[in-house]
């Protein structure tokens, strides 16, 4: 039977996966603001990666750290962008 | 740890789901017209998987340890990090959606199909 570590390892492959199609949002958005969600998106993804990279390395506390600042940094970039655009107020 | 004790078999669960709303979430962004509405699927997918995910593991980590202190520290701070994000996730989305209304977005609408209005 499997082992938990290679179902983490399938969860991150098959996030990565989810990834790369985000990345399509990212790169041929039409506009300025679809990258921002791509980029949102594809960041909310990689929180969870890297806690599955805990997981399989066995250094849960390590990257437990590492991904509340993620979290911490991803928030606070989309707030960044949001108040950026509404002070220059045309996309 | 193998896969069939009681706290993996429930981690699988809250993964599998949660990685359900991530590929529901992905689908929106990919197939919505405009932006509104991508930002409408992400924002809410992406806050309930990450809830799902974070939870799952979190319960994973305790039962790994089978409940000893630092184990258990590790799985509050995992905690943190969901309610954390159950916060911040629709805030950082209607930030940015109001920003973009601001900026002169135009919501996608019927009629956008016919007159060829470009879409923002």
């Amino acid at each position: 039977m499997i082992n938990m570590q290679q179902f983490f390892m399938g969860v991150s492959i098959a996030l990565s996966f989810l990834v790369l199609l985000c990345l399509y949002r990212a790169i041929l958005g039409p506009f300025i603001t679809n990258r921002i969600v791509g980029v949102g998106a594809i960041g909310t993804k990689t929180l969870i990666m890297l806690l599955l990279m805990g997981f399989i390395y066995d250094r849960v506390d390590m990257f437990v750290d590492i991904s509340i600042a993620y979290a911490l940094l991803n928030f606070i970039g989309t707030l960044a962008a949001a108040k950026y655009f509404e002070m220059r107020g045309e996309v | 740890m193998d896969i069939m004790t009681i706290g993996s078999i429930i981690t699988v669960v809250f993964l599998v789901t949660g990685v359900f709303f991530f590929m529901a979430g992905t689908i929106g962004l990919l197939r919505l017209p405009d932006f509104f509405s991508r930002m409408h699927a992400t924002g809410k997918g992406d806050t309930l998987a990450v809830l799902l995910c974070l939870i799952g593991l979190a319960i994973y980590n305790a039962f790994e340890g089978n409940f000893a202190l630092p184990y258990i520290l590790v799985s509050i701070k995992i905690v943190f990090i969901a309610i954390f994000w159950f916060l911040a996730g629709p805030t950082a989305t209607h930030a940015i959606s109001r920003a973009a209304f601001r900026c002169g977005v135009k919501p996608w609408t019927l009629e956008h199909q016919f007159k060829e209005v470009e879409k923002q």
